[in-house]
Formats: structure tokens, sequence, C-alpha cells
């Protein structure tokens, strides 16, 4: 005899529905919360993410910015240190170079440098991701950019349920979060409940438990990874799948206990693999658990290339399920 | 080349002039320039390392624009500050010990000379990013806005800043959105060795940001009571809701861009020119002949000052190092605010 099942009520919703309720959560939440950014409000977002957030909450609380990132993220940090919780939007990370000094010089290091006295708790909200044939200045990942600076955590959210938890325990963070959303996704829908979980920035999520290989990513990518462990699957491998989530700080125990089970790592990315965070989670890995390992750690990344416009070279520049299979077999031994 | 302008304007208004104000706003004055002799010297002595950054010369504009404000008013400043520092109140024991690079500095001696921080008296730091601190300040005066306060916020930044995108911005979004802000320009002439002229299309700084819709103007930088005037219009302004103002402060420098600089790329005879216009000499003439200060007032003054300087000195060489084990804190948040 079974036991009873409770039937929890659920929803199904897009990605970008999951993101939306994120934000309209936390505009009921807090009235401390506003969001910046261009086209947030009367064009509804760029990815239509913040679509009807204008006539819910007003132009006070959604504030339509001209094509300013260097004032946007600025202003952000300011108002952020005078009792708000600003959330800034920036379009597409590629914009975001043009605001990475107010990043960097200020919202990352201000608390440090100023003995402790002025924290940051600002949200940055940007996109991240090729797959759409919108060529290199618009379809790049540069989590590894923020990544790499003290003093800010980055936040990589690519599952519904992230999506919809992530940003209001990113506003409980005293200092400066950088989180990346994904277009290419968007429209994927899941089957969610009704009430959303709380989410833990600090961990990475296994996203599909395996012993026989640790396959290890974020973003968008992570549906690509799932695709190759379905497949290695029928081929009798088992890959469990660790989606980082938290890209500063990196979960090193949930990396050092799957490896510890597997003995064997690939690190799959979309950003470039020179520098990339898949070169911080191999070295890691070879640091603490090195003599866990049965195979050096593989790494796959975006070709050493500018995203080109056409689809054939723009998905031989991506990490594809063939790539990951191969990467796989090579730990394995099977290559 | 830069020229000074030629009236003695501290003549125009002083028969309205309170004479213990008159006083304060001397001895404001002569608190950051004999700091700032004083550093030279510990500098010279290697107590103080690193970028320092005079602002002898231009001490009017500080004093002068902190004697229109309120306490809780906040201020946003460049790595040109420590005159900006003393005249917001900040204590000169924890400002030295910040240049020594000492715990009880202001900032936990992490910050030194470019990087004064102090959240009590809403003093937002020094930027060591020309324009860095121009968007902050337009944030610091939006939250303020969105929070129902009347206080506002003086963004202190450079000539050079003109020429950083981040300026424009900022200016613009500021005015976009009605935000009380004061953008106070001070035009010394020269961003690091590049003169304004050369610099600059447009070299009249206030018809560039009043093309922002911004309410824009000149003042004489070189003379605390024209400051603190033309600064007080603004003020009132912004507190009642006008919006921003761009005020150009129109000052000199009389040291170097800072210790490293050789000063090769200005002409001795305009620094000279410059100095006979010295806002110090210039309000103790205008003090004296109003009969409001005589040599004893002065020299009591000074006596007091150097007194101040000694202990703050004293302060910061009592104060210990901080301990390398804490280097890493506050990176992120301790406490959960």
């Amino acid at each position: 005899m079974t036991a009873p099942t409770i039937e929890q009520a659920t929803v199904t919703l897009t990605l970008r529905e999951a993101y939306k309720q994120g934000l309209r959560d936390a505009l009921m939440r807090d009235d401390r919360v506003f969001l910046m950014g261009e086209d947030i409000g009367a064009y509804g977002g760029c990815f239509a993410v913040t679509m009807g957030l204008l006539d819910e909450f007003g132009p006070e609380r959604i504030r339509d910015a001209p094509l300013s990132e260097v004032a946007i993220v600025g202003a952000a940090i300011g108002a952020a240190m005078n009792g708000m919780r600003p959330i800034a939007e920036i379009m597409t990370c590629n914009f975001s170079l043009l605001a990475l000094d107010q990043v960097v010089n200020n919202a990352a290091t201000l608390l440090h440098m100023s003995g402790g006295q002025f924290n940051v708790p600002v949200v940055i909200r940007t996109t991240a991701g090729a797959g759409k044939q919108v060529a290199a200045q618009h379809s790049h990942s540069f989590e590894p950019f923020f990544a790499h600076v003290p003093g800010i955590r980055v936040l990589s959210v690519a599952t519904h349920e992230d999506a919809r938890g992530v940003l209001w325990q990113a506003l409980q963070d005293p200092d400066p979060v950088v989180l990346f959303e994904y277009p290419r996704i968007m429209t994927i829908e899941a089957e969610l409940p009704v009430e959303p979980a709380a989410v833990d920035l600090d961990t990475a999520a296994i996203r599909r438990p395996g012993s026989d290989v640790t396959l290890v990513t974020y973003g968008a990518t992570q549906y690509v990874v799932l695709e190759a462990a379905a497949a290695l699957a029928e081929d009798g491998v088992d890959a469990e799948v660790i989606d980082l989530r938290s890209l500063r700080p990196l979960d090193d125990a949930t990396l050092l206990t799957s490896v510890a089970k597997t003995h064997r790592a690939v690190v799959v990315e979309e950003a470039w693999r020179t520098l990339g965070i898949g070169a911080e989670v191999a070295a890691r890995i070879t640091e603490e658990a090195f003599y866990d390992l049965d195979a050096p750690i593989g790494r796959i990344g975006c070709a050493e290339v500018p995203l080109p416009y056409p689809k054939h070279l723009e998905e031989a520049a991506l990490p594809q399920v063939t790539a990951i299979i191969e990467a796989v077999a090579r730990v394995m031994h099977r290559g | 080349m830069s020229e000074p302008h030629a009236t003695g304007s501290a003549l125009l208004r002083p028969k309205d002039l309170d004479p213990d104000h008159g006083r304060h706003l001397l001895r404001e004055m002569i608190r950051i320039r004999r700091f700032e002799e004083r550093c030279v010297e510990l500098y010279s002595g290697a107590l103080i390392r690193g970028f320092l950054h005079l602002y002898i010369g231009e001490e009017a504009i500080a004093t002068g624009v902190m004697a229109t404000l309120r306490d809780d008013d906040a201020v946003v400043s460049t790595y040109r500050e420590h005159g900006h520092a003393i005249a917001k109140g900040l204590g000169m024991g924890p400002i030295m010990a910040e240049m020594f690079g000492k715990v009880d500095g202001v900032s936990r001696g992490r910050g030194g000379s470019m990087h004064l921080f102090d959240a009590a008296t809403r003093f937002y730091g020094g930027n060591g990013i020309v324009a860095g601190g121009i968007p902050l300040a337009v944030g610091v005066a939006l939250a303020d806005r969105m929070q129902g306060r009347d206080r506002i916020t003086v963004c202190f930044f450079g000539e050079g800043a003109v020429d950083e995108g981040a300026f424009h911005e900022s200016i613009n979004l500021a005015s976009l959105w009605d935000l009380p802000v004061l953008f106070a320009c001070e035009n010394n002439g020269y961003s690091m060795g590049m003169a304004l002229e050369r610099a600059e299309a447009q070299t009249d700084l206030a018809l560039k940001a009043s093309g922002y819709a911004v309410p824009s103007w000149h003042v004489d930088g070189m003379d605390v009571l024209a400051v603190e005037e033309g600064t007080r219009r603004a003020v009132t302004a912004i507190r009642g809701g006008g919006g921003p103002v761009f005020i150009e402060y129109e000052t000199y420098r009389f040291r170097a861009h800072s210790m490293y600089d050789p000063d090769l790329y200005r002409d001795p005879a305009e620094v000279e020119l410059w100095k006979q216009r010295d806002p110090i000499p210039q309000l103790t003439e205008t003090l004296s002949d109003l009969g409001y200060l005589d040599a004893d007032g002065l020299a009591t003054i000074e006596a007091e000052v150097a007194t101040e300087i000694d202990e703050a000195v004293a302060f910061a060489e009592a104060s210990p190092l901080e301990p390398v084990e804490d280097l890493e804190r506050f990176v992120t948040s301790e406490v959960t605010p």
C-alpha cells in the first residue's frame, strides 16, 4: 500500500515569466526596491521580462533610463548606499562593459576601501549568451569578467525555480550582486509549485545526479549538457550535472564531493575557455582533489573568436552535445 | 594661458558679513592650507606615501560651499579631497591617520589620501577615477528624493571630469529626473598636465552644462565670499525642488598635480599671477579692513590651527596599523543591515 500523496498545486511558466515573477515579488515585498534601465517601462523590456510592470508599479519604481549604462549603474550604486534597494538592468552583458568601471571601481571596492563603512546593496541584472544570430556585440558571455572581482556576488540564473526565487535572495545580500539571465532559453516552459521555494545563493545545484563523471556547467549551456547526459546514459555512462549558479563565490564543496564520487570531470561553458570559469573550477579541483581524479579534467568553452552572425558558424563556436560526449569519452578513456 | 579675474571681488559684499562667520571662513581655509603644508613635510619624511594631490589655492571653494550646507547634506568628492573632508567636518586626527595608513584613519588606513570616507558626516568618499563619483552622487540624491527627504548632494569634480562620458550621462539623468544635486566643478585649468583649452572645444563649462537644461553659472573660486553667495543661491534652488544646478568655480592650484608632478607644463609667471589672488590673504585683508580681525586675532587662529594639526599628527603617529589578519575583512559585509 502506498502512502497517499498530497497533491501540490502547480503552474506552468516560461523562464521569462519566472524572471518577471521574481521582479514582481521583490517590488511587492519591499518599498525600497525599484528598477532602473533602458526600455524596461513603456517598451516592456528588451526581452519582455518587465512587460506590464510600469502599469502595475508606476514610473517612480519602474524607471526608464536613457542609454547611459554608466549613469544607470553608478546611480544605482549611489542609491543603494543611501537606503534604497535598486535593481539596475543592462540589456546585454556586451553593454555592461560600458559600466564596468562603476561595478569594479565603485560597487566592488567601496566597502573595503571605506574600512567597512559603505556597503552597496545593489543588484545588477544583465543577459548573456548566443544562439539568436545577433553577432559579436550582442552574444557574448562575460560572467568570468565579473566573477574575477572580489567584493561582488555573481549569479547565473537559468532555471525556472531559480529565476523566480533568486532575486529576492539577492536583494537580501548587503553587497553587490550581478545576476546573469539568458535570452536564448526564455521561452522554455516548466511546471512549478505555485508557491516559490527559497533559493540558496551559496550553493551549486545538482541538476542530474550520476556516478561516472561530473559535468560542471552554468547558464543556458546546462540544457545542452543535460541533453548530452541523457545521450551518455543511453551509452551506459551515468553523468552528474552540476549547475554552478553562484560563480562568485564558487561552491567548492559540491564540486569536490561530486568528484570524490565520480573521479572524472568535464567543465562546459559558453564563455571563452581561456581564463574562464572552467579554468578556475579545474584549478580548484586539481588543488583540492588531485588524487581523487582518474583523468585530467576536460574543458569545453566557446571557440576563441568573436561570435559570428551565420547560424552554422555560431553553432560551430558554441559547446554542442557531440563535443561534450567526445570530451566525456576522453576522460573515461574511451576516446 | 589661464588667467585670474582682475577684479578684487572680495571687497564687493563685506558689509553684510557677520564678523564671527567671516573669521570662521578664514579659520577653515587656514586649517585646510596648514594641514596640507604639514602633509607635504610628512611626505618628504616618508610618513605619507602614494599619491598626494594638494588643494592649496582652492580652499575658498570647499570652505564657501560647506558654509551653505546642512550637516545632513551629502558630499561626493575626488582624489583632491582633503579640503572637502576637513570643511565637511571630518576630524583632522582621523584624516591624518588615514594619510599615515593607520587603523584609526577615517577609512581604517585603507584608502589613503585619495579615499577618505565618513558615513557619519555623509562624506561619500574621494574617488580616484576621474568622474567616477558623479553617477554615484546622482544615485545618492535619487535615494533622498525617493525617500522624501529634502537633503541635497554636492558632487565635486575637476574640469577634467567634463571630458568624461560619465559626467554627461549623469548630469543629463539628474536634470531629466529633477534630482537635488549640486554639480560643483572646480576648474583649476589643468587636468593633470592638460590645459582646458587643449582638451575641450568649448571651454565655457557652465555653457556646456546648460545644454542639459541645468541652471549653470560661474563663480570666482578664489573669493570665499563669492563662493558662498553663488553656492547659497544654488543650494536654495535645489532644496526648493528646482532640480540640479551646475557651478563652475574658477580656481587654480598653486602646487603641482601631485607630489610626482614636476610641473613642466605651466608658466611660472602664470602661477605667480594666480597667487596674487590667494583666497586667504584676500579674506584676511577684508576682515582687517572691516575691523573684524587684527594681527593678534590672526596669530591666535594660526596658533590654534597649528595646535590642532600637531594633535592630528600625534594621533596619527599613536595609531596602530591595521593587523594583517584583517586584510580580507570588509570585502563583503560582516553583518546584514
